[in-house]
């Protein structure tokens, strides 16, 4: 087992949650593609409601900003389509996200199952990510970006840091030392003070 | 000149050399947002002297959105004689967010961010 970045290892369970599902390989991409939106969508509306139920409860005048909203929502969305384009299609882990609610932020966890390609690949990248200002590797990688025609455009995680504050963690596993596969979880804070 | 599905619409009017963003871009890669891409690079194209962007009524952006615009900016700063124009609402963060990171890729990139309640014609 390998944690980079901000990991809690140990996220308190007797809290509101929610945690979505999905097999990557059940339903085409472009077809599920289109279920990231309402996700992403539902989560933030969920918070949504859930704050102003707190509000009532507690009596204070919190009211959740659109701007954590917004904020709840592209990450939400990113993670997941993360998860699709690179969940290992050909493994029969499930894919989860959960967004776990706390008093001063929320946090987003997602787990799924890739190649031992793409896990290498995912830790060069956080390696960059972590030992670099995320602002300059930002501007760069618009920059560089910009003369490709192709690919992903490698600015997801770049922006939840530069756009949104978030602090982000890893943990990769693998399930068996000869599985194919490398189980990554994807840890992303967001402060909602 | 239009590229839309359900959930978005860009528009160009070369009548008032203007681009109009509005619903909620989350496509899938660079491939996916290449219309909407080479829609913008047209209208910059025919415009010789100004090219104004209005984003406001966008109300999701994913970060293959987000890499269309740095592309889109990026090819307009070599055409040293166009003067872009982009407007965002001051209200949304993320709209000033990215209408600020696209001004560092291009620093005579004119940003208008106006107040929601004002009415922009």
């Amino acid at each position: 087992m390998k944690i980079l970045g901000n990991f809690i290892s140990d996220i308190p369970t007797q809290t509101e949650y929610l945690q979505i599902g999905f097999s990557p390989s059940s339903i085409p991409l472009k077809q599920r593609w289109q279920t990231n939106g309402l996700s992403a969508d539902f989560i933030s509306e969920y918070l949504e409601v859930f704050s102003v139920g707190q509000q009532v409860v507690q009596g204070e005048t919190f009211v959740i900003s659109s701007q954590i909203n917004d904020a709840v929502k592209y990450v939400a969305n990113e993670l997941l389509e993360n998860a699709m384009k690179f969940s290992a299609t050909d493994s029969d882990y499930p894919t989860r996200i959960s967004f776990f609610l706390f008093d001063q932020q929320v946090v987003f966890h997602v787990v799924n199952a890739v190649t031992r390609s793409s896990a290498d690949n995912l830790e060069i990248l956080i390696h960059t990510l972590l030992e670099n200002d995320p602002h300059e590797l930002y501007l760069a990688k618009m920059e560089a970006n910009a003369e490709e025609s192709g690919g992903h455009s490698g600015l997801g995680f770049l922006s939840m840091v530069c756009d949104y504050s978030a602090k982000l963690g890893w943990k990769f596993e693998t399930l068996a030392p000869d599985s194919p596969f490398v189980i990554v979880t994807t840890m992303v804070c967001l402060d909602i003070t | 000149m239009e590229v839309k599905n359900k959930e978005y619409s860009v528009s160009y009017q070369p009548e008032n050399a203007l681009v109009t963003c509005k619903g909620s871009l989350s496509l899938n890669g660079t491939a996916e947002y290449e219309p909407m891409l080479n829609l913008l690079l047209q209208a910059a194209d025919q415009q010789m002297q100004q090219l104004t962007l209005n984003l406001c009524e966008l109300t999701f952006l994913n970060s293959s959105g987000i890499n269309t615009f740095t592309k889109f900016v990026i090819q307009v700063r070599k055409r040293q004689n166009l003067q872009l124009r982009i407007l965002g609402y001051e209200e949304i963060a993320w709209q000033v967010k990215l209408l600020r990171n696209l001004q560092r890729l291009m620093p005579t990139l004119e940003i208008d961010l106006i107040s929601r309640t004002t009415s922009i014609g």
